[in-house]
């Protein structure tokens, strides 16, 4: 049973055509990495999905339901969460301002995303404007997360961040699989890619170039359709 | 001693101020829309309670009950029809239309009630006052006008820092787009806002216009001593626009008490313009933008 189900997606940016004709569909439960070089239109198709952006051509269907036009704070009301890229919290509020504006009811309550990320509790009085760059990436998976999405979108979440609060990241992120969330990741090291997700999806200039398990796809044919070498076809 | 009733005088005036402020404040803190059509839209409802109360026969207190809801569903429409569809035309679209809104309402206002002066009796509150001392005497109305105006300032004030309506206008405040994002719809908050900004704007125009008579071309004057409130406690901070609407009222009444009553609203504006040219950012700035 698909939770996703993205048909012949077109988005543009002015005469920018950013994602064209991406088909694919997400397995309830399933973690899924989106790669792709800078520019490739991975983040602009999570912003898609998540309603930040207008689709130009095709359709995004969720838990069965067409929500091509459905505006993005609905879809968080119908469980797709997105995690920004660059970590837009809101400056003025708290940490714990942060995660409880964005709450609905559902397994993630303030406590348990305190418990996920330990080091957001004795922060969780500070303005976001205080934060590093690992307690601002923190808070904003943990306020994605208080709204109890069945779908996590989460766009380049290790992204600056020091090796040691990227491990910490990705140590709660299991925490969320295991809770039988889907998630749809963007992420640039492949390693970590393949090693949490079980199936990757490759974009190359807006279209989906590359698709397969990751225990069944290497590391050089995972290269070649993220420079568009094309040495699997030669 | 004459003094004394002076700074009393001005620190009761000010409520009036802050209250007639809080609006215009709230609607810049959430949306970054200067509303000039605020002095208008709070003599608007001026005048409807003066239509109700004289139609009907309530007293105006009691018009308030049905003028007061009245308000908040037409910020809430005006929002809509309005101020939603001009921000997407970008920052000073909205500035202009509210100027435009400003003109429409004076002039109906003019057509339908002409250029008589009017007035609001708030009944026995209109005469009684409590004696302190042989100069000194506090009028029950000016009373009662702080106490609410404290109140409301104090409730909106907690609403914005404790409650979960009060976050979801602070988060659209900080970054609309992302609000959305987290489930917040944006256009429905800044509805409510401009609800409760016509809501505090009306209270304040009926409150007005127990105290003094008003005719239909009041409306910019009431804007500016708003928009002198709002400027001199810092924008964005409510405290701060409390400690403006006194700090305007002190000027004017001390200032009158000083060079005579011709002076008083001169000394407002001095204030406001010594403020802007040696700590523009208000006597109670906040520490970052908040709404």
């Amino acid at each position: 049973m698909s939770i996703l189900e993205v048909r012949e997606l077109d988005v543009r940016h002015g005469l920018l055509q950013a994602v064209r004709g991406v088909s694919f569909s997400l397995g309830a439960g399933e973690t899924v990495a989106l790669v792709g070089a800078n520019g490739a239109g991975k983040s602009t198709l999570l912003r898609t999905l998540a309603g930040a952006h207008r689709a130009a051509g095709g359709s995004v269907f969720f838990e069965g339901a067409d929500v091509t036009r459905v505006p993005a704070y609905r879809r968080v009301g119908l469980g797709i969460g997105l995690v920004p890229e660059g970590r837009q919290l809101f400056l003025s509020l708290t940490v714990e301002e942060n995660l409880r504006v964005a709450a609905r009811p559902g397994y993630w309550t303030l406590e348990r995303v305190l418990e996920a990320f330990p080091l957001l509790r004795e922060r969780r009085r500070s303005r976001a404007v205080n934060l590093s760059g690992g307690e601002r990436q923190a808070t904003a998976i943990g306020r994605t997360l208080m709204a109890n999405p069945r779908l996590l979108l989460l766009d380049e979440v290790s992204l600056g961040l020091a090796p040691v609060a990227v491990e910490g990241l990705y140590r709660s992120l299991r925490t969320v699989i295991e809770q039988g969330t889907t998630v749809l990741l963007v992420e640039q090291d492949l390693t970590r890619a393949m090693g949490t997700a079980q199936r990757v999806i490759c974009m190359l200039e807006g279209r989906l170039v590359l698709e397969g398990r990751s225990g069944e796809l290497t590391r050089e044919q995972v290269t070649d359709a993220y420079f568009g070498l094309g040495r699997a076809a030669a | 001693m004459t003094w004394v009733n002076a700074v009393i005088q001005g620190i009761l005036l000010g409520g009036l101020y802050a209250l007639f402020a809080c609006g215009l404040s709230l609607m810049f803190g959430v949306m970054r829309i200067i509303n000039l059509a605020h002095g208008d839209l709070a003599l608007l409802g001026t005048f409807m309670v003066l239509v109700v109360s004289e139609h009907v026969g309530l007293s105006p207190f009691a018009a308030l009950v049905i003028v007061l809801p009245g308000a908040a569903l037409a910020g809430y429409a005006l929002q809509y029809a309005m101020f939603n569809r001009s921000l997407r035309a970008g920052e000073l679209s909205p500035l202009l239309a509210s100027f435009g809104l400003a003109i429409v309402i004076a002039n109906v206002l003019l057509e339908v009630f002409s250029a008589d002066t009017h007035s609001l009796s708030a009944g026995a509150l209109t005469t009684a006052s409590w004696r302190i001392s042989g100069q000194i005497s506090i009028s029950a109305l000016s009373a009662l006008i702080f106490g609410v105006a404290v109140l409301v300032l104090v409730s909106l004030q907690l609403m914005l820092s404790r409650t979960q309506l009060g976050r979801m206008m602070r988060a659209t405040a900080d970054d609309a787009a992302t609000a959305e994002l987290v489930g917040i719809n944006a256009r429905r908050v800044y509805a409510v806002a401009t609800a409760i900004a016509l809501a505090t704007a009306a209270l304040a125009g009926t409150f007005f216009g127990m105290r003094s008579s008003f005719d239909p071309t009041l409306g910019p004057a009431q804007l500016i001593f708003a928009f002198e409130a709002v400027v001199i406690g810092g924008l964005g901070s409510l405290w701060g626009t409390l400690v403006g609407g006194i700090a305007l009222g002190l000027a004017q009444t001390v200032g009158a008490q000083a060079f005579g009553a011709g002076w008083s609203i001169f000394c407002g504006h001095v204030l406001f313009l010594a403020v802007l040219a040696f700590r523009n950012q208000g006597i109670f700035a906040p520490r970052e933008a908040r709404a």
